[in-house]
C-alpha cells in the first residue's frame, strides 16, 4: 500500500518541480542560450564553408564561360587547347575538365569518362569522380556546346570537404559543451532563485507561525530581491504598528473603561438595595443610562482613534474646502463660546483646498475648540486661525486663554486617557487630543502644543494642527 | 405603521418591538435573514428595521440589495453594531435610508423611524412651510411669525426648516447634526442645544405660545399645540 503512495509522491514532487517558477526561468534561460549558440554556428558556417563554396562556383562559372568562348571562336580544337593550357598552369592540381562528343566519348580534359550525376538537366552537380585513377570529391558544372558536344568544368573539393568536416566537428563539440553549460547554468539559476527567495519565505513562515518580530534579511546588493524584502519588511512594520495600536486600545479599554462601568454597576446595585421609593430608583437608573451613554461615547472615540491610526479611513479621503469646514466649526462652537461669555476670533484665507477626511478634520477642530471653550475663562478670547504655509501644508491653530499646559505634560497630552491635573475636575474623557493627534497623523501631519502668550501670567495653550493637503 | 424588524438578538428585538408597539406601530419580528427577506418581499410594510449581521446566510445588506433590485422602495433603517464609517457608507450604498449604531437610545430609533416614514410625503417640493402662525417662505428665504418678520442666520434657517418639515415629530441632536450641518462627528458638548436655544429666542420670545419644544431624553419638536 505504501509503495504506490510513495511513487505518487515522487511524481507529484516532479510535477511540482516542473511547474516551479525557478524551473521555468531556468528552461527559458537554457533555450535562449542554445538558440544563440545555433545562430552563432549558422553564421560561422555561412562565413567559412559557404564562402569557400561560392568562390569555387564563381571560378567554375568563369572557367566555363571562357571555354564556351573558345568553342565559338575555334571549335573542338580551340577548346582542347584551352583546356591543355589551363591544366598546365593549374599547379594546385584542382581543376577538372572534360570535353565529350555526342556519344559521350572523351575528346579532351583530365577525366576518364562522363560522370553519371552530370546527366541530369540540372547543370550543377557534386560527386566523387575518378581523376588520374584517384577518387576525389568534386564540384562540377556542365554546359552543352552544340553538335552534341558537351563540356564539363569542375574543381577538386577535397579542401572544402576537409574544412566542412573540421567545422562540423568543432561545432558539434561546442554544441555539446553549450548544452552542458545551459543545463548547468539553468540549474545554478534555479538554485540561486531558490536561495534568494528562501530567506523571505522562511521569514513569512515564521511570521505566519506567530513570531511578528522577524524581518527579511537584506543583502548588500540592493537588487530586486532586496527590494521585495524591503517592501515585505515595510509591510510587516505597518502590521506591527497596527497591532500595537490595537493592543493600546484594548489596554485602554481594560484599564479606563472599568472605572465608569464599575461606577454604573455600583449605582444600580445601590439603588436596587436601598432606594426608599420608586422615584429615587428611577433617578438612579436615569443617571446610569447617562453613564452608559458616556461609556459608549468613549468607546466610539477609542474606535475612531484606532480607525484613524490604522489609516483605514484613508478610504474616505476626498477633496474638500478646509475654509468651509473651519467656518462650520466656528459657527457651531462660536455659539457655545458666546453663551459662556467668550469671544471667538477667526481668520483664514477664502479658500483652503485639501484632500482628506472631512468628518475627521472637523472632529479634530471640534475637539480643539471644545478644549479651548472649556479652559478659557469668561470674557476671554479664543482664536481660531488657519493658513497654508506651503503648497501642500495646512496649519490650523487654536489659542485659548486657559491655564495652559506645563511643558512636562505636553508630551503626554495625546496619550489616551491622559488628563493634566488642572483639568481633572472638568468633564471630559482624556481622549480629545488623542483623536486630534491620530487625525493629524492620518493626514500626514502632527499636533504641536505651545504657549499662546509666552511670559504672561496665564500662558494659555496654543494647539497647532498641521495637515498635509495631499492624500 | 406596519414595521418589519429583522434582528437576531432576542433581547434587543423584544425591547424594540415593545417600544414601537407602545408608540402605536404594528411590528412583525423575524430572527433570521432568509425569513426577513421572504417577509419583506411578500408583504407590504411601511418600514424595515434590519440588523446587518444575521444568521441564515442572508445578511441585512443582501436583503436591501435584493429588495431594491426588485424595485421595492420601502424605507430601510439599519440597526447594527458595525459602527465604522466604511460600514455606514456600505449600508447606505446598498440602498439603506438610515443607519443607527448599537448601543442606541430608543428615542433616537423612534425619531429616526418616524422621520423615515414621513419622508416620501415631504419630498414634494414645497415653497412655504407653516406651523401655527409661524411661516417660512423657502423661495425668498424669509421667516415670519404672526406677520412679523424674524431675522435668522442661514444656518438657523436650515435648522428651523428641518424642524418644520418634521412638524410634530421628535428630531434628535444627532439627526440635526447630520441633516443641518451635514457632518458625522461627536460634538462632545451640548453645542446643538445652544443653537436650538438661540433659534428659540428668536422664534418664541415675545409670543404666548411656544412652538419649539424640548423632548426630554430625546431631542426637539416643533408643534402648534402647547
Amino acid at each position: 500500500m505504501t509503495a504506490p503512495a510513495e511513487e505518487n509522491g515522487g511524481w507529484r514532487d516532479l510535477g511540482a518541480y516542473l511547474k516551479s517558477a525557478g524551473f521555468r526561468f531556468a528552461t527559458l534561460f537554457a533555450v535562449l542560450f542554445l538558440a544563440a549558440m545555433v545562430g552563432f554556428a549558422f553564421m560561422l558556417w555561412w562565413g567559412t564553408a559557404g564562402t569557400l563554396s561560392r568562390q569555387i562556383d564563381d571560378a567554375i562559372r568563369a572557367d566555363a564561360l571562357g571555354l564556351q568562348e573558345a568553342w565559338r571562336s575555334g571549335g573542338t580544337a580551340a577548346v582542347v587547347d584551352a583546356i591543355g593550357e589551363r591544366l598546365a598552369v593549374d599547379i594546385d592540381d584542382h581543376a577538372i575538365y572534360l570535353l565529350a562528343d555526342s556519344a559521350g566519348l572523351r575528346i579532351g580534359g583530365n577525366l576518364d569518362r562522363w560522370p553519371a550525376v552530370a546527366q541530369a538537366s540540372w547543370s550543377w552537380s557534386a560527386d566523387t569522380v575518378r581523376r588520374d585513377g584517384v577518387a576525389v570529391p568534386a564540384r562540377m558544372h556542365h554546359v552543352p556546346l552544340g553538335q552534341g558536344h558537351r563540356l564539363l568544368v569542375g574543381r577538386d573539393a577535397t579542401d572544402r570537404e576537409k574544412l566542412r568536416t573540421l567545422l562540423s566537428e568543432a561545432l558539434l563539440w561546442s554544441f555539446a559543451v553549450a548544452v552542458a553549460f545551459a543545463i548547468a547554468g539553468a540549474a545554478a539559476l534555479r538554485r540561486a532563485l531558490g536561495e534568494r527567495l528562501r530567506a523571505a519565505s522562511m521569514t513569512a513562515g515564521a511570521i505566519a507561525a506567530g513570531d511578528l518580530t522577524r524581518r527579511v534579511p537584506l543583502s548588500a546588493q540592493r537588487d530586486e530581491f532586496d527590494q521585495l524584502g524591503a517592501s515585505m519588511n515595510a509591510m510587516l512594520d505597518r502590521i506591527d504598528q497596527l497591532m500595537v495600536g490595537i493592543k493600546g486600545v484594548s489596554d485602554s479599554i481594560a484599564h479606563d473603561l472599568r472605572t465608569p462601568i464599575a461606577r454604573a454597576r455600583m449605582r444600580l446595585e445601590n439603588a436596587l438595595m436601598s432606594a426608599p421609593d420608586e422615584e429615587t430608583l428611577r433617578a438612579a437608573m436615569e443617571t446610569t443610562v447617562a453613564d452608559l451613554d458616556g461609556i459608549s461615547r468613549v468607546f466610539q472615540a477609542l474606535l475612531r482613534i484606532a480607525e484613524a491610526e490604522a489609516g483605514a479611513r484613508r478610504a474616505a479621503f476626498a477633496p474638500f474646502d478646509l475654509a468651509q469646514v473651519l467656518a462650520d466649526a466656528a459657527e457651531v462652537y462660536g455659539a457655545l463660546a458666546e453663551e459662556r461669555g467668550q469671544h471667538l476670533q477667526t481668520s483664514w484665507p477664502d479658500k483652503l483646498e485639501m484632500v482628506g477626511d472631512r468628518d475627521m478634520v472637523l472632529q479634530a477642530i471640534a475637539n480643539l475648540l471644545d478644549n479651548a471653550v472649556k479652559f478659557t475663562p469668561q470674557g476671554g478670547t479664543i482664536r481660531l486661525n488657519a493658513s497654508a504655509p506651503a503648497r501642500d501644508r495646512r496649519e490650523i491653530s487654536v489659542c485659548d486663554e486657559g491655564p495652559g499646559l506645563a511643558p512636562e505634560d505636553r508630551a503626554r497630552a495625546g496619550e489616551r486617557f491622559f488628563r493634566a491635573d488642572p483639568s481633572r475636575a472638568l468633564p471630559g474623557s482624556g481622549l480629545g487630543l488623542s483623536l486630534v493627534k491620530a487625525v493629524a497623523a492620518l493626514h500626514g501631519g502632527g499636533l504641536r502644543l505651545g504657549d499662546a502668550q509666552a511670559g504672561a501670567e496665564r500662558t494659555g495653550l496654543e494647539a497647532r494642527l498641521i495637515l498635509s493637503s495631499r492624500a | 405603521m406596519q414595521i418589519l424588524l429583522v434582528e437576531d438578538d432576542a433581547e434587543v428585538a423584544r425591547f424594540v418591538k415593545k417600544g414601537l408597539q407602545e408608540a402605536g406601530h404594528i411590528v412583525e419580528h423575524v430572527a433570521n435573514g432568509r425569513d426577513g427577506l421572504f417577509m419583506a418581499a411578500s408583504e407590504p410594510f411601511d418600514l424595515l428595521i434590519l440588523d446587518r449581521m444575521l444568521p441564515g446566510g442572508v445578511d441585512g445588506l443582501r436583503i436591501v440589495e435584493t429588495l431594491r433590485g426588485q424595485g421595492n422602495k420601502t424605507p430601510v433603517l439599519f440597526l447594527t453594531a458595525l459602527g465604522a464609517v466604511d460600514e455606514r457608507v456600505k449600508g447606505l450604498k446598498a440602498g439603506g435610508d438610515d443607519y443607527l449604531v448599537k448601543p442606541f437610545a430608543f428615542a433616537e430609533l423612534l425619531a429616526r423611524i418616524e422621520a423615515l416614514a414621513r419622508r416620501p410625503a415631504m419630498e414634494v417640493p414645497a415653497t412655504r412651510l407653516a406651523v401655527a402662525d409661524l411661516e417660512m417662505d423657502l423661495l425668498s428665504r424669509t421667516v415670519t411669525r404672526g406677520g412679523r418678520r424674524i431675522e435668522v442666520q442661514p444656518r438657523e434657517f436650515r435648522l428651523l426648516e428641518h424642524l418644520m418639515r418634521h412638524m410634530g415629530q421628535v428630531v434628535t441632536r444627532t439627526m440635526l447634526l447630520e441633516k443641518v450641518w451635514d457632518y458625522h462627528f461627536d460634538p462632545q458638548t451640548n453645542v446643538i442645544d445652544v443653537h436650538v436655544s438661540r433659534l428659540r429666542q428668536k422664534v418664541d420670545k415675545g409670543f404666548d405660545v411656544p412652538l419649539i419644544h424640548t423632548v426630554r431624553n430625546a431631542g426637539y419638536m416643533i408643534r402648534a399645540d402647547a
